[in-house]
This record gives C-alpha cells, structure tokens and sequence, in this order.
C-alpha cells in the first residue's frame, strides 16, 4: 500500500538514510525504533512526504507520492508530531477544526463540525473543547493533536485506506495518556487507516505493534513480525543495551528489562 | 475567549470607525463645526444652494482636512493588517512593519525618488515620475524586509531575538541612508523628509488618498484568502506543510503583500511605528487569534486608533503639529515593553513564546 523503493536521504556528503526498499502492509500498526540519530524521524518525514528523498521512489496505492497534490496528501494522510509550540491564545475547539481545513474554504460545513465531535469523542477529550489550548496540560494539548490528526483523515464511509503518522507521540505522556494514544491508534487499524509510529519503549512497541522495524545508523537492520524474534542479541546491536527477556507464558507477550 | 460573535465586533467597530472620523473632521487648526460640515457636503452634491462656493472654510475641508482624515483611516489599516500578518507569518507576537525594518526601508526608497528622482528619470520623467516613488518604496520595504527574515529564520525556526537585533542594524541602515539623502538634497524641502522617521500626514491629498485607498483595499481583500493557511501556520511550518499548505510560496506571498502595503502607506506618511504592534495585540486579547478575525478587525480598530492619534497630534500644539510617530511611539512603546517582558516570562516558566 505504501512502499518505498531504493529510497536513501543525505545532506551535503552526510547520508541520513541509506538506500532502503521496505513497503507497508495496509490497516497494520507498524512501528520504528532505534537509538537517536538511527535515521526514523528521516525515514517517517520521507514517507509522509514533507522531505523529498535524494534518490529512489515512494509509492502509495502505486501511485508516486509526488505524484499527489499537497491539498490531496493532506485528505490521505496524517502525522502528530512530538510536541507544538503555539505563540497564541486560541481554542480547543479552534485547533481540532484545522484537521479539516483541507477539506472547506472559507466556513467549515456541518460534516465538518459532526467529524471533529466524533474524533474528539474518540479521544475523550470533549471536556477540554472550550478551553484555551495554552493553558492545558503537555498529556491534555496531545489529546487534542491527535483529535484533530484523527479529524484530518476521518474515515466515514471507509472508502479509501487513509495513514497515520506518529512521531514519538508518547515521549512525555505518562503511563494513562500513553496507553489511551496508542490504543486509539490501533483502533483505527480497523478503520481502514494504516498506523506508522516511531516509539521508543520496546515493551509498550511489543504491545500494540504488528511489526516492528528496527533502525540504526540510518539502515533499517531488523524487521520483527513475531514477537519471538526479539533476542537478546538483536537488542543488543540495535540499541547497544544489555537486557533479558521475560516470557510469562499463556501467549502473553514478552516483558523486557534492561 | 468570550461569546461575542465576530459580527458584533466588526459591527461595533465600524460604527466606532464612523464616529471618530466625523469627529476628526471637526477638530484641528480651524474648527468645523458639524453644520458646517454637513452644509458643506449639501453644497458638494447640490442638495443646499452654494452661495460662496470658493469659501476658505470649505476649501479647507475639501482640500486638506477631508483627504487627511481618510488618508489616516487608510494608513492606520494598513499598519495594522501589516502587523497582524507579520505576527501570523513569524509566530510571534511582538513583530511589527516598524521593528522588521518593512516601514525605514520604504522610506529609504522614497527618500531616494524624492531626491534622486529627477537626476535617474531626466527626460521621461513626466512619464514614468509617478509610478517611481511607490516602486522604490516598495523595493526598500521588500529588501529591508527578506533580509530581517532571512537573518532570524534560520533552520526553520524564527529567532526572535536575532530577528529584534537584525531590524535595529536594518532600521539603522535605512535612517543612516534617508539621513544622507536628506543631508545632500539641495532643495529645501527635500531637507524636510527627516520628519519622515516620526511620520506626518500633513502631505494628504487626493492622489495620495486613492494610492493608499486602492493598496490598502486590495492588500486586505488579497490576504484575506490565506487566512486559513495562517492559522495553520500556528502549528508550524511542518506542520501546516502536512495540512497541505505550501508554506514557503505562503510566506513569499504574504511578504509581498505585506510590503506592498505598507510601501505605499510610508511613501506618503513617514514611518509611523507600533500601530501594527497594539492593533492585533489588542485584538488578540479581546476575542481571538483567528487570522480572518484579526486582518478585517485590525483594519477597522487600527483606522479608529490612527485617527485619535492624528487628532491629538493636530489638537495638542495647535495651529502647528505635532509628528504623529512621536505619539504612536509614547502610547505604543510602554505596550511593546509589556507584551516583551510578558513573553520573557512565560519563556522562564518553560512556556513556548521562544
């Protein structure tokens, strides 16, 4: 559904990401991880198509990704970034609508109000709605970033397979907030949309994930499809860490310490 | 953010802007009163018999107090939806046509037609003289303008205090080069354009009414389509980039616009600072960040704003006048401290004005 060919990314003489042909399989949760500077922000940036690649193709329903106008982008994908600075006052509600501006010009239609209360209702954050954005808390403004990414690409007749991008979304959300933004987003795996998320604890990625790509020095090293593919050795190439591998049984997942 | 409905403010607003421009077109070195002035405009359109039709308090009205007022309204928009976009495109809320150098570099430009003018044109001056003053007030505004940009946008992100330090060197610049024009001008009453770093509308007339009248108009008219595209740009450039905005074709835009306005308005008034600064400030405060709110609001509030400031400086020193700058500089500068002093505060408490 969205696949990259022979993509690879430099600044100057320094290469980001070095050429990588990988594809994503539609309505899966896939995530990406890897130490800093393993080259995920790159890769996700190129995917959603913010940054051009230096070399190679993205495709998405075989269609060049540069083939799309922005304006169509915008109504097919979506990304939450890790946190936003926002100079001035403005309301919830407000910051939820711009999900749809790609989708009205001048006055938002009553389909677009109907969608932000069903995206905000989705991320139980109809309480926050009237308040001003810049007097909530860090977990609260996530709520209602992901309610308006979720209001962007609203899937209402599941017409087209639509993605989302997250971008270390759970990086300062505690352990409530955390849980809540990933399971929303896995949900929407059943809404035809396909999640791509960066993440940094292997134990909440080894939860929610289908797959999981495992980065380093701008290469894409490992792709788990299994949760038994995840050893000791590999994590310590990945991240350079020492850990052990609970395994609890009963086909529970396995619980990883450092 | 309070329930008032954005009509209510643009309602009450324009009936303000209404009232104070009757209001200035009493007052000043000569007093009109409102009899008079409507006698006048009775005479104008023919409905009351004009016995003496070259009266001095009429030509008065007509010539210079008429023109001067809606010039002022015109101006004071202009400034004011400068600032407004200006905030929006650099995410910040202490930026201004005045601080950015947009307002110094049109003067340059002007300083310079008005001295140079006729040595550069020689025969076809009669010919291309007219168009020569906005087009140089506009080049020194757009330069003035991408340089202070381009010094305080590096990596994507606006500095502001590179962008404060690199408008005080643009600003600088700019008033050393009209100070030079001035000091070489042979004809004395080029000398006369230092006024042009205080601001004077003293030079109104109908030309000048329909130059600013026209850019203003069309300027806002023109802004008010990205207005969406703005508010996006709260969340970032990215950001706005992942709603399907291009950003950096947005930017040049609203540059270009931008400096159009506020060329045409210094290459008549002078540089007049901080108007832009307080209007959408005060906006912001009172109802809402919305871009489409701000530019047609700041319009209307910087018109009424500009205006009182044009009577207090026609009022206060009467028969003379005082430069209207000085007095747009005393209210607006204790106001720039304030918000300035407000985001250095909020950024120590780890809040998101850097």
């Amino acid at each position: 559904m969205l696949k990259a060919e022979n993509i690879l990314f430099k600044v100057g003489d320094k290469i980001l990401l070095h050429e990588t042909s990988v594809a994503f399989e539609e309505n899966r949760f896939h995530v990406i991880m890897g130490p800093n500077g393993a080259g995920k922000s790159t890769l996700l940036k190129l995917l959603a198509g913010s940054e051009k690649p230096s070399g190679g193709k993205i495709f998405f329903h075989e269609k060049e990704i540069n083939q799309f106008s922005r304006k169509e982008l915008a109504t097919v994908r979506a990304v939450l970034s890790q946190h936003y600075n926002i100079t001035f006052p403005i309301s919830s509600n407000d910051m939820v609508m711009m999900g749809r501006y790609p989708y009205f010009t001048t006055v938002p239609s009553k389909e677009d109000k109907e969608i932000c209360k069903k995206a905000t209702a989705v991320m139980q954050a109809e309480e926050l709605m009237n308040r001003d954005y810049n007097t909530l808390s860090g977990g609260e403004t996530q709520k209602i970033q992901m309610s308006r990414i979720l209001a962007q690409i609203w899937n209402s007749e599941n017409n087209q397979n639509k993605i989302l991008f997250l971008d270390e979304p759970v990086s300062h959300l505690d352990m409530k907030y955390q849980n809540q933004l990933l399971r929303v987003a896995k949900e929407m795996c059943q809404k035809n949309i396909t999640v791509i998320a960066i993440l940094h604890d292997i134990n909440l990625s080894l939860n929610y994930a289908d797959r999981i790509l495992l980065m380093k020095q701008g290469r894409i090293e490992y792709e788990i499809n299994d949760q038994q593919e995840i050893t000791v050795p590999v994590i310590k190439d990945v991240f350079d860490v020492d850990s052990k591998i609970i395994d609890p049984g009963n086909g529970h997942r396995p619980i990883i310490v450092f | 953010m309070n329930k008032l409905s954005f009509r209510f403010y643009y309602i009450s607003l324009s009936i303000l802007l209404l009232v104070s421009l009757i209001v200035s077109t009493r007052v000043g070195a000569v007093d009109i009163s409102f009899q008079d002035i409507i006698s006048f405009f009775g005479h104008k359109l023919g409905f009351i018999p004009d016995n003496n039709p070259n009266s001095i308090p009429q030509a008065l009205f007509f010539q210079i107090r008429l023109p001067r007022v809606i010039l002022c309204a015109f101006v004071g928009a202009a400034l004011s939806v400068s600032g407004a976009l200006m905030q929006a495109m650099f995410r910040n809320p202490i930026v201004e046509p005045g601080l950015v150098g947009t307002s110094s570099g049109a003067a340059l430009g002007a300083a310079f037609v008005f001295v140079m003018g006729k040595t550069i044109s020689g025969p076809f001056a009669d010919f291309i003289g007219p168009f020569m003053l906005p087009f140089f007030a506009f080049l020194g505004g757009l330069i003035a303008t991408l340089l202070v940009y381009r010094l305080s946008s590096v990596f994507g992100k606006t500095n502001v205090n590179t962008m404060l330090l690199a408008g005080i060197a643009v600003n600088a610049l700019a008033s050393g080069g009209t100070g030079f024009f001035s000091y070489i001008a042979r004809d004395p009453q080029a000398r006369s354009i230092t006024f042009w770093n205080l601001g004077t509308l003293s030079g109104a007339d109908w030309p000048a009414v329909e130059l600013v009248g026209i850019s203003t108009t069309a300027g806002i008219l023109i802004c008010l389509r990205y207005s969406k595209a703005l508010n996006a740009l709260l969340l970032g450039e990215t950001e706005a980039g992942y709603l399907g905005i291009n950003t950096e074709k947005l930017k040049m835009r609203i540059i270009l616009i931008n400096t159009f306005i506020v060329a045409m308005a210094t290459s008549i008034v002078g540089v007049i600072g901080f108007i832009g600064l307080i209007v959408p400030h005060l906006l912001r405060m009172m109802k809402s960040s919305d871009n489409r709110f701000l530019i047609i609001a700041s319009a209307l509030l910087g018109a009424i704003l500009l205006n009182m400031a044009d009577m207090v400086s026609r009022v206060i020193v009467a028969p003379s006048e005082f430069p209207i700058g000085i007095i747009t500089a005393f209210v607006g500068a204790p106001v720039f401290l304030f918000i300035l002093i407000r985001n250095s505060r909020k950024q120590q408490q780890g809040g998101f004005y850097a």
